[in-house]
């Protein structure tokens, strides 16, 4: 349980570190008009109502917790159940590595498309979502041809506990990508119409979300490949 | 811009946040049924959960009628037994109390107390409700398929949760599964909800220690659950492919009717881990919001500012990050390496540290209080002796010594069902008549309240007491029946059949309960906008209801929740949006009279 601890201990410390800063030195019980400094153009700084923040991304911070918590506590499960003696280690296709290169390609797509929100280039937006979205659908092909090898060549889901979280593991992945494609497909959909950066200007700070996702969900790949590949 | 020196006292800030677009319901199914008013939601969360509440309560009675008074009903066989115990014991955490304190009163409260419009995400807020009514439907659905529903007990363990001879095992565990997956899903909608609602709506003025301490319970328990819930997905997602398609996550090598199963290696205690790392914090999922609403029901009824405000809320983050270390003192009797027992040992210990705590300043709040007996004011002390009660033979249970002889006995059912059964239960209903006013609009029957108070407290008393003596004498839980044994004295039969009696007493007596907030609806009295002098922001709605968007105009909060009785006033209450000017303007009425 010691990975699923330190994600936690991780994801904790943030938490009470900033519960703790926000609420160490105050005195509540001193009423006033309102507790945070308010400079000369009658701005206050970001301390009282927290950071005015889009509330999406800090609802999706909160699922990307979530997210960790599910994979840390799978790795975990993982390193318990492979001390037991029937552990047989099954050979990673090398396709893996194909696909792990298919998804870095994802994230840089999807970066663009933001690097091209911030130069409000619409042509720009739409390649980078396109592309990302491609990708993403090839890197999940990719994953479902590597199954195809393994079981092809016998290491079914059932014939040994390596193999069964290999295939819990790599497929709890693609849905969390799956999920983010619908949020993608929507993203996509608000872009895909518009002729002029101005009508869209208030729905591209979701791009900015996917890039996010995707980041995360290539750097979770990148744990689980490396976890996969050294046991 | 020359430098303005802004007035601290009456100085309005500007907003930082747009005001939020309200979503308008157009059609009657928009606006009642798939609605996305966070109150509506609530409602819909309130009556959802304490509907199957009212399955779970009467399959313990069906449970009850078996241990008073064995063999005297026919239609109760040790199968149906254990499926009552199981589906009693998940129904009330996870779908009763779970769903009520976070889904309910968590969608009620939050906005409302922070002088929000409405959740942050209203749409997912709906869907999020959707999803719990389809687990519940799942779940319910489990006891009309063949084989019924499963009788593994409420923690699941396998093999037996997944082995022919535990009832359930065709289709009953997988719906079981199914359907905890699907409340973890609406779960985490409806959390990143309250989560994002809490951290980024705020009003102007209410800076995180200007929440009551309902706000911060709420929140803390939402992150608890955000967090603890993976690992029940997680085991149940590696419990359902260990049925369906062979693996062997938690199943060993095993023979099964005389005949050698495919399974092998498996560890079920991988499994126990899993199930405790969420199954402890769960219990602080439900507690948590209990203190929380406790806290402002005391403050409120005994006029008096919150004992110790800002250690209340420590204790409260304290509680969380702790409750996910001591998870293995469930598992004392799993054979686990004796140093791990005393590190578990020594952190149940530590928790109860902060737990104790909130106790202490429960009771200094109370202590020269200017303490009103009302309805929610009786609960809330009912709450506070038996919260002591069950932490106490909490402290005993952590001790693994202590712990191996009574696990499993009826000392552990009364521990628990004291700290996590009757203690929230108080608390719900002392909220429920604490808000009910604000909520429907009309005032409940005092007198009926008051009667149904006393019947579950007492009640609850008479039931779960002498359980710690049939736990001390060994008597194990989950037994169908008991049979002839050397250490059970006989005349414990005589005692589970008076505390069956005095548990049908307590069923019943919810009639009181429910008669009275049903027909209050129609006959009650009008209520008063703010019948209990409160000083938070839910009380101070223009409507009563508070109607679609909760303000007019947001609020804006100049103080904290707890300015009850302060010196030099004669209102012994400043809500928190009454800035220092106009509290100014009270006090000076106090010297002309
Ligand atoms: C009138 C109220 C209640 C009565 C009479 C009652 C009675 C019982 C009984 C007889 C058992 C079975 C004990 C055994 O054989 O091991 C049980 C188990 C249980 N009860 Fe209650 N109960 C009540 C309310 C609640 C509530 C409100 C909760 C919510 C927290 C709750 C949670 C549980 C749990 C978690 C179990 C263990 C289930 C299992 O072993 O899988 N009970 N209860
Ligand atoms: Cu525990």
């Amino acid at each position: 349980m010691e990975y699923v601890l330190l994600t936690l201990a991780v994801v904790m410390g943030v938490v009470v570190w900033w519960i703790l800063r926000q609420t160490i030195n105050v005195k509540p019980w001193v009423p006033a008009a309102s507790t945070e400094a308010v400079d000369s153009g009658g701005v206050r700084s970001g301390l009282d109502v927290g950071n005015p923040l889009r509330p999406s991304k800090v609802a999706l911070g909160g699922f990307l917790a979530v997210s960790s918590s599910i994979f840390a506590l799978f790795i975990s499960a993982y390193s318990i159940r492979m001390e037991y003696g029937d552990w047989r280690p099954l050979p990673e296709p090398t396709l893996l590595w194909a696909n792990t290169g298919i998804l870095i390609l994802c994230s840089v797509f999807l970066h663009s498309a933001w690097v091209n929100v911030k130069k409000q280039n619409l042509g720009g937006i739409k390649v980078g979502l396109a592309l990302g979205s491609l990708m993403t659908v090839a890197f999940m092909v990719g994953q479902l041809m590597a199954w195809n090898q393994l079981v092809n060549s016998g290491y079914g889901i059932s014939g040994n506990p390596a193999n069964a979280f290999f295939y819990t593991l790599t497929a709890i992945h693609a849905l969390h990508l799956l999920g983010g494609l619908i949020a993608l497909g929507v993203a996509f959909k608000n872009v895909w119409g518009a002729v002029e950066f101005s009508e869209i200007e208030n729905k591209v700070y979701a791009i900015e979300l996917c890039g996010v996702y995707w980041h995360f969900f290539l750097a979770v790949w990148a744990i689980l490949f490396t976890y996969l590949l050294n046991t | 811009m020359a430098d303005v020196i802004h007035d601290a006292v009456d100085y309005v800030p500007p907003l930082v946040i747009e005001d939020e677009e309200l979503y308008h319901a157009k059609t009657w199914l928009g606006k009642y049924v798939f609605s996305q008013d966070a109150k509506v939601i609530a409602i819909q969360y309130s009556v959802t959960a304490i509907g199957v509440g009212i399955v779970a309560l009467c399959l313990s009675v069906l449970m009850r009628l078996q241990i008073g008074w064995p063999e005297s009903f026919a239609f109760i066989d040790p199968s149906n037994y254990l499926q009552f115990v199981t589906m009693h014991g998940m129904i009330m955490v996870v779908y009763l109390l779970t769903a009520l304190f976070l889904g309910g009163f968590g969608n009620y409260m939050i906005p409302l107390m922070i002088g929000a419009r409405d959740m942050a995400f209203p749409y997912a807020n709906m869907l999020s409700f959707w999803f719990y009514f389809a687990s519940v439907v799942i779940l319910l659905a489990s006891f009309f398929v063949p084989g019924g529903a499963t009788g593994a007990g409420w923690t699941l363990y396998p093999p037996q949760a997944i082995m022919p001879g535990t009832p359930g095992t065709d289709l009953g565990i997988l719906l079981m599964l199914a359907s905890l997956a699907v409340f973890i899903i609406g779960f985490t909608m409806g959390g990143l909800n309250y989560l994002t609602t809490t951290l980024q709506l705020r009003t102007r003025g209410m800076s995180l220690m200007r929440m009551p301490l309902t706000v911060w319970a709420i929140f803390t328990a939402t992150v608890l659950a955000l967090l603890a819930f993976p690992a029940l997905l997680v085991s149940a997602i590696m419990m359902t492919l260990d049925t369906v398609l062979g693996t062997s996550f938690f199943m060993p090598a095993i023979i099964s009717a005389g005949a050698q199963t495919d399974y092998s290696g498996g560890s079920p205690v991988l499994f126990q881990h899993l199930f405790w790392f969420f199954g402890h914090p769960e219990v602080y999922i439900v507690a948590l919001p209990a203190f929380g609403l406790v806290s402002d029901i005391i403050s409120v009824h005994a006029r008096k500012a919150i004992f110790g405000y800002r250690m209340m809320v420590w204790a409260i983050v304290a509680i969380g990050a702790l409750s996910f270390v001591v998870w293995a003192h469930h598992m004392y009797v799993s054979g686990m390496n004796p140093y791990f027992g005393f590190f578990f040992a020594t952190t149940t210990l530590i928790i109860a540290v902060p737990t104790a705590i909130k106790v202490y300043n429960w009771v200094l709040t109370l202590w020269r209080g200017n303490i009103k007996t009302t309805v929610p004011m009786l609960f809330a002390i009912g709450f506070v002796f038996t919260f002591i009660n069950g932490g106490l033979t909490g402290l005993f249970l952590g001790n693994v010594t202590i712990d191996l002889p009574l696990s499993d006995t009826y000392f552990v059912v009364a521990h628990f069902h004291m700290v996590m059964a009757v203690s929230p239960v108080l608390v719900v209903f002392g909220s429920i008549y604490h808000w009910y006013p604000k909520i429907t609009g009309r005032m409940y029957n005092d007198s009926m309240a008051r009667i149904h108070f006393w019947c579950t407290f007492v009640g609850s008393y008479a039931i779960y007491y002498p359980m710690h003596y049939l736990g001390i004498e060994g008597m194990p839980r989950r037994y169908f029946a008991y049979g002839e044994t050397e250490f059970i004295s006989s005349s414990s039969g005589d005692l589970n059949a008076a505390i069956s009696i005095a548990a049908i007493f307590v069923a019943i007596s919810q009639i009181f309960f429910f008669w009275n907030i049903i027909a209050s609806l129609f006959k009650g009295e009008k209520a008063d906008p703010n019948p209990w002098g409160a000083t938070t922001l839910e009380w101070q709605t223009p409507q009563t209801p508070p109607g679609h968007g909760n303000f007019d105009d947001l609020p804006l909060v100049y103080r904290w929740a707890y300015d009850y009785s302060v010196p030099g006033y004669e209102q012994d209450f400043i809500p928190q949006n009454v800035s220092p000017a106009e509290a100014e303007k009270m006090a000076k009425r106090v010297e002309n009279d």
